[in-house]
């Protein structure tokens, strides 16, 4: 169980990101050398001006496009928690795509085959390239230790006013 | 560079050709000489606009172009030249050159769709709009659209596409009845406002242009392109642009009316005594739900307003410091939530708002003085500061209505037909409505306005900062100032050519140094920095020589006749000020002579060689010929 929880993933704070595609035009350049966001394994979605988000995938644990593949093109790294693509078993077929629940697996443009997120190595360049910092780096532990910290402070304004250090 | 007979770096290397007359498309190859001479948005729009624009054709014929452009970097990752576009056609307010240009996430589609330029001729027989599906391009039935605002043509063009990635730039309600001061709106709420655009779009029938492209985009020199793109994303999180970053170009309520230089109802004051009221300090502590940011931005501007309470309660629009003056102070209206639903009103009819908040401040007094009368307005009480009558006036408008019907002409046209005096109450320049720079006590942007070359305007030369920062004494025109408008000028049109946002101007610390080097290494054209200061004169000239054809010349290049007759009551830093005749002059001839034009300021045969432009020289001769 411990390795899950330290798998890292790529996760947007709905608060900062502002849906300007830096991420999208990053990624499509470090792995293909082109400006493509259909090349990108990072998509970013405006619903309306004030909702706002990127998103790739959360590398989850029983990962539904692996247990989706007819083919078992898909499998799951131990070390790190990516999801791997075996492009010669691949046929396109789009289950994956149908069985996640993000929109993370996409099929490739011109390869017809599918591609995903699978973190630079372990230094995703756009999180490195987001100008409002408002992509993370982290683990599910992370992530909800921040929630708890938000939430906490949300039930705390008046105190709050007082310590301003925290 | 050129490989296999196009460009291929940073261009699409296409031009689009769309008749609506005849339904028929085709493509044509960009030229490198045209790119290079011309660069992309404003600069290739009005180059193809003297091409295609047949001269002395009325802008609401079918013969006038449409022509819609991005820019090289449109597609890439340069920030904030990612996402740019331009439309240019013969403008319906100025009958000179028309322009206006518009970010968001409409241009980088288009340059993934494959082109650099797409020119829309015809008009066609029944509400249409224009479906750009990478290579595929159609034209279907707009019936069910038309009568819808822009975004509400946005979403049902998606919905019956099928594909939530496509991107519409589209007319509401004002462009298709050719209100003139109707605008062209992408993304929602962003808008290509000035100078009628989405009249001219109203002219042919055409509601929305529909755009998906799948294509790769790349740059010449991927490496040197990353470098140079990190240095302007650390740049752009520095002093430059704190500005926008933090309350917005709003910041510049206060600062103007501190200096007494933001105009108010409709020219009578130079100072709002509500100011704090209007501020950008209360818009951000009372409306601004979020900061967003364009496609490739690094800094991201776009305030967007919410009205949590009160009549307006539930209104959601971006706000920028023009509308907000123009439906503000200059209305002599004091409340936010007021200023914000008028804002909404003019992205729903697809309304520049800049010149309909300068209406409508002309309505009014028109209405103070007699001029109109409450019976004339539908029962209407028209007094400055009267929000509701802000926002049924802006309705009467949209909806070419009652009086609406007369304001929608734009002040000049609408102070001609009603006579009375009135015209010297319409504000305007080439028949373009003034902005939020009272000209009196700002003199060398007095003559950055009178010259522009699309009306009056700040944002094409961008002269203001010379006398609010106090470089210039504002309130004194000197020999020698038409030089540095002319620089800036010549700067302003590189940016809208390349398409960058004006508001990251200040990151480009080399400035054409700059420009250049991004150029290169976008296209892998070689462009010295010596180079893109001369294109940018090059597309002043041009700009220029489309308003000399269309009969344009010395005598519109005008003050409003407030600026020149109603010195600045208000007490304080800049009481008395004006234009006179004979300042204006001056001005005038440092400006012509700086520009290497004639006294009447046409382009001499020597500035067109020098410019590489000898293939317009006829346009100048005529001229010459006859004493100018």
């Amino acid at each position: 169980m411990a390795a899950i929880h330290e798998r890292r993933f790529v996760s947007a704070d709905p608060e900062k990101c502002v849906g300007c595609a830096v991420c999208e035009y990053a990624c499509s350049m470090k792995k293909e050398n082109v400006f493509n966001p259909l090349k990108s394994r990072i998509r970013v979605v405006r619903i309306h001006p004030l909702i706002n988000i990127s998103l790739t995938c959360r590398l989850c644990e029983d990962p539904p496009c692996v247990a989706a593949c007819p083919r078992d093109a898909l499998t799951q790294s131990e070390e790190n928690g990516i999801i791997l693509v075996d492009e010669d078993k691949c046929n396109g077929c789009g289950w994956c795509i149908e069985a996640c629940d993000y929109g993370a697996i996409t099929l490739h443009p011109d390869k017809k085959v599918v591609f995903v997120c699978d973190l630079c190595d372990g230094d995703p360049e756009c999180v490195k390239w987001c100008p409002e910092e408002a992509l993370d780096f982290v683990t599910s532990d992370v992530l909800a230790q921040k929630a708890r910290i938000t939430a906490v402070k949300r039930l705390f304004v008046e105190a709050l006013k007082t310590v301003p250090y925290v | 560079m050129v490989v296999g007979g196009s460009i291929v770096y940073g261009y699409a290397g296409r031009i689009l050709h769309v008749d609506l007359t005849t339904g028929k498309v085709h493509t044509e190859p960009l030229s490198e000489e045209l790119a290079r001479k011309y660069i992309g948005g404003i600069g290739l729009g009005i180059r193809l606009l003297l091409e295609h624009c047949p001269q002395g054709v009325d802008p609401f014929s079918p013969e006038n172009p449409l022509i819609l452009t991005t820019g090289p970097l449109s597609g890439t990752m340069a920030p904030t030249g990612g996402n740019g576009h331009a439309f240019v056609a013969k403008s319906p307010q100025s009958y000179g050159v028309g322009e206006a240009k518009s970010h968001g996430h409409f241009g980088t589609e288009l340059k993934r769709a494959g082109y650099d330029a797409v020119i829309i001729k015809g008009k066609a027989e029944k509400p249409v709009y224009l479906w750009i599906d990478d290579d595929s391009v159609q034209i279907l039935d707009a019936k069910h659209l038309w009568g819808k605002s822009p975004a509400e043509t946005e979403d049902a063009i998606r919905e019956e596409l099928g594909d939530y990635y496509i991107r519409v730039a589209s007319i509401g309600p004002a462009g298709e009845k050719l209100v003139r001061i109707a605008a062209i709106i992408n993304d929602k709420t962003r808008a290509a406002g000035r100078t009628g655009m989405g009249a001219v779009m109203g002219s042919k029938n055409l509601k929305a242009i529909a755009v998906r492209g799948t294509k790769d985009v790349q740059v010449a020199d991927l490496e040197g392109f990353q470098e140079f793109v990190k240095m302007m994303h650390e740049r752009m999180k520095g002093p430059a642009t704190r500005k926008y970053r933090t309350l917005g170009t709003p910041l510049n309520v206060l600062v103007h009316n501190a200096l007494h230089v933001m105009p108010v109802r409709n020219y009578n004051n130079a100072h709002f005594e509500a100011a704090e009221k209007v501020s950008g300090e209360e818009l951000n502590r009372r409306f601004v739900a979020k900061i967003i940011g364009c496609n490739s931005c690094a800094m991201r501007c776009e305030h967007i307003c919410v009205v949590p309470e009160g009549p307006y309660k539930g209104t959601v629009t971006r706000m920028e410091y023009e509308p907000l003056w123009a439906l503000g102070p200059y209305c002599g209206i004091d409340r936010l939530d007021a200023i914000i639903k008028a804002m909404d009103l003019c992205n729903y009819y697809g309304m520049d708002s800049i010149s309909a908040g300068v209406i409508v401040a002309f309505a009014m007094d028109c209405y103070e003085n007699g001029i109109l009368t409450k019976e004339d307005f539908g029962g209407i009480e028209a007094n400055f500061g009267n929000h509701e009558a802000l926002v049924q006036l802006i309705d009467k408008m949209g909806r070419r209505e009652g009086i609406g019907d007369i304001l929608a002409e734009g002040v000049k046209r609408a102070a001609e037909k009603i006579g009375k005096g009135s015209e010297k109450l319409a504000q305007h320049i080439k028949g373009v409505e003034v902005t939020g720079y009272d000209l009196r006590a700002l003199k060398t942007c007095a003559l950055g306005f009178a010259v522009s070359f699309r009306g009056a305007d700040h944002n094409r030369h961008g002269s203001y900062g010379f006398d609010i920062k106090g470089k210039f004494d504002r309130l004194k025109y000197e020999k020698g100032r038409a030089k540095f408008v002319k620089d800036m000028e010549d700067q302003y049109t590189i940016i809208d050519s390349l398409i960058v946002c004006k508001f990251g101007r200040g990151t480009y610390y080399e400035g054409f140094e700059d420009f250049a080097k991004l150029y290169t290494l976008t296209t892998g054209i070689q462009v010295t920095a010596e180079e893109m200061r001369l294109t940018g004169e090059r597309i002043n000239n041009i700009a220029r020589l489309f308003n000399v054809r269309e009969g344009l010349g010395r005598k519109d290049d005008h003050l409003p006749w407030k600026v020149m007759n109603h010195p600045i009551p208000d007490e304080g830093p800049s009481k008395g000020a004006y234009v006179s005749k004979e300042e204006l002059d001056m001005m005038l001839d440092d400006y012509y002579e700086v520009r290497g034009w004639t006294r009447e300021g046409i382009p001499t045969l020597e500035k067109l060689r020098e410019l590489g432009l000898e293939e317009f020289a006829d346009i100048v001769k005529a001229k010459i010929g006859q004493g100018a």
